[in-house]
């Protein structure tokens, strides 16, 4: 027979332990539940690289290419697009690409790309991620009566260089990504795989 | 304020029943037993009303999940199958996508009531805490609703919803990714999203009132006088300004529905996409991840706060003020301070400000969903500088929008209010 008297210490000790014991094994348990959320393996597989043959892209032209289900545009841009960017640096948000996560080492430059006139982007805009439209010929436009050529989203009107460098003052927060390609020969391009050598 | 009533039922299976399951009495306490100030106007419908359209949808929602397919490759033609093949499949979806609609609808003059006549007020805080959370899950129930018939606007609306989380700092991107299940709005997106549309929030969503009307008749119903009506009783213990829900009130909300029922059925039959405002143009087109339609706007009743997402110039602090123009509505119990309920004795400040915030809401409404972009030439000119001047407008909306709040807590924290005398009985006119 046992004492008459509660110990309620004990008690308390009792049910505060199971309670944590408890909500331990309930969070453990929803860990598999949680990570079930994230891309499968399958999916992880679907993003494997992609060869673009660029070699009909005339110069001034835009391609776009589908990469792991996201919109990869490729320009050939012309000298009058290449000559206008310098004088942008003004009015943009991070004109040296200083923000890394934006594009490869090996693309951090006046370009944002390997070889001058060929610009790879992801054509995803930086603030919501809708497709901006490729706005190329230099001539006054609604949005900018200077309008050197660059892309321009229909959602919420952010604006890009043809470096596709984000401009002041649009709700983009940054230049459009440069994903990791390289140059196979003259005419191929490969997207989703480091220059041989690069460092990563 | 309910009154506990015992049914002791003379059939004797229905006494057996009741003697083990008190479900009888407990009918009645909410329905005859259940006093409601006899003063009701036509803003007390829309209680009512949500609750059949939550009902509606769950019929029509049923029904449709024998034919709808929840993957990336069948959703669009299932749907198209659902509309072209599937016997009256058309009138269930139709129903279903207009009581969508007609769910915010009522939804948002529900809470319009509730700002007129002070129904959020002590003793009544949770009552309008659990109504927030209610409209804050049939905002999340809606959106993944619009993404199943991946429509080109599904997918694009559901990518730039879910990429408002990459807002959030360090962990950012990688939200966005689980909340997809992919790299963009896949088959994976579409699987969960129906799960969560069809099971988890619809049953939260049930939880919800369930608690939501647990609370009401646990403190009773405000009405437009903002009187008390527990504190006159009569020598039976009955408010002398309540009358029983049941027949009274069931009578009224059934004339109430007659009339709702009607307007719906006008929609359903001769307008079903209201002109592109309930279902839009651009989700007849199936989605297609490599094109944006050339202008992503959501249904209306997300285009208030959608605009001032669209108008702040900066991603971080466009989605903070998106998601505080929500979480200041489950404050307004604590920011206004003034004890007078209704609009009928506050001050001439309440009754402006209320006015102007009703407007602006509209007003954000109209920008989100594009429509200034169609005005701004006509007004200004075929040269006016379209984003200047809607970013101009709907900045100033913006902090009239957010300044409502800030003047409710500064006109009732400071006594700035010059209140009328609240009547000790309800007023009504006699018929």
């Amino acid at each position: 027979m046992a004492s008459e008297v509660i110990d309620k210490g004990r008690r308390k000790f009792l049910a505060g332990t199971t309670a944590v014991l408890g909500g331990i094994g309930v969070v453990v348990t929803a860990i598999p539940f949680i990570e079930s959320w994230e891309p499968s393996a399958r999916a992880k597989s679907a993003a494997a690289p992609v060869t673009i043959d660029i070699g009909k892209v005339e110069s001034g032209q835009m391609i776009r290419y589908g990469w792991r289900g996201l919109p990869v545009f490729v320009v050939n841009r012309t000298s009058t697009q290449l000559a206008g960017l310098p004088a942008q640096d003004a009015r943009l948000k991070d004109p040296k690409s200083q923000n890394t996560d934006q594009q490869p080492t090996y693309c951090q430059n006046e370009y944002r790309s390997i070889k001058p006139e060929w610009l790879v982007v992801v054509g995803i805009c930086t603030h919501l991620g809708c497709v901006p439209d490729y706005k190329g010929e230099v001539k006054p436009e609604p949005w900018d009566p200077e309008w050197k050529g660059g892309f321009y989203c229909p959602c919420h009107k952010s604006r890009y260089d043809m470096s596709a460098r984000v401009y002041d003052g649009v709700p983009a927060p940054a230049n459009l990504v440069v994903p990791p390609y390289h140059f196979i020969d003259a005419t191929h391009v490969q997207i989703g795989v480091d220059p041989a050598g690069a460092p990563t | 304020m309910t009154e506990q009533v015992r049914i002791r039922p003379r059939n004797r299976v229905l006494a057996w029943v009741e003697e083990r399951l008190p479900i009888l009495s407990f009918t009645a306490s909410h329905t005859t037993g259940y006093y409601a100030p006899k003063n009701f106007n036509v803003m007390y419908y829309f209680g009512s009303l949500a609750l059949l359209v939550l009902v509606n949808q769950i019929v029509t929602g049923i029904f449709l999940t024998m034919n709808y397919n929840p993957s990336a490759a069948g959703a669009f033609a299932s749907v198209e199958y659902i509309m072209r093949d599937v016997e009256w499949g058309w009138l269930i979806r139709y129903m279903h996508e207009v009581g969508a609609s007609m769910f915010f609808i009522v939804v948002y003059l529900h809470m319009f009531r509730g700002l007129m006549y002070g129904s959020y007020k002590k003793p009544r805080e949770l009552v309008w805490l659990l109504g927030m959370l209610i409209f804050l899950t049939l905002m999340a129930e809606a959106f993944m609703g619009y993404v199943l018939p991946w429509g080109n606007m599904s997918f694009w609306g559901a990518k730039v919803i879910i990429s408002l989380f990459s807002a959030v700092p360090v962990i950012g991107n990688a939200l966005v990714n689980w909340i997809m299940g992919d790299f963009f709005p896949a088959d994976a997106t579409l699987n969960r999203f129906f799960a969560l549309h069809v099971i988890a929030l619809p049953l939260v969503l049930l939880l919800l009132v369930v608690l939501h009307l647990s609370a009401l008749h646990e403190v009773g119903s405000n009405n437009p006088d903002g009187v008390e009506i527990k504190q006159k009783k009569g020598p039976e213990g009955h408010p002398l300004d309540g009358i029983p829900f049941h027949p009274y009130y069931t009578v009224k909300d059934l004339f109430g529905v007659g009339i709702f029922l009607i307007i719906c059925a006008f929609i359903i039959f001769f307008e079903p996409t209201v002109g592109g405002w309930f279902l839009e143009h651009d989700n007849f087109i199936p989605a297609n991840n490599l094109v944006t339609p050339t202008e992503i706007k959501p249904v209306w009743y997300f285009t208030p706060f959608y605009a001032i997402l669209r108008v702040i110039p900066s991603k971080g602090l466009g989605v903070i003020a998106l998601a505080a123009s929500i979480i200041v509505l489950f404050l307004v119990p604590w920011l206004d301070r003034g004890k007078v309920k209704s609009i009928r004795y506050r001050g001439l400040g309440y009754k402006v400000a209320l006015g102007l915030f009703a407007i602006v809401f509209v007003l954000l409404g109209s920008i989100g969903a594009g429509k200034t972009t169609e005005w701004i030439p006509e007004i200004f000119g075929p040269n006016a500088d379209l984003t200047t001047i809607e970013n101009t407008f709907g900045r100033i909306l913006t902090v009239l929008y957010f300044g409502f709040f800030a003047f409710l807590w500064a006109y009732t924290y400071f006594g700035w209010e010059k209140t009328k005398p609240v009547p000790e009985r309800v007023t009504m006119v006699q018929h």
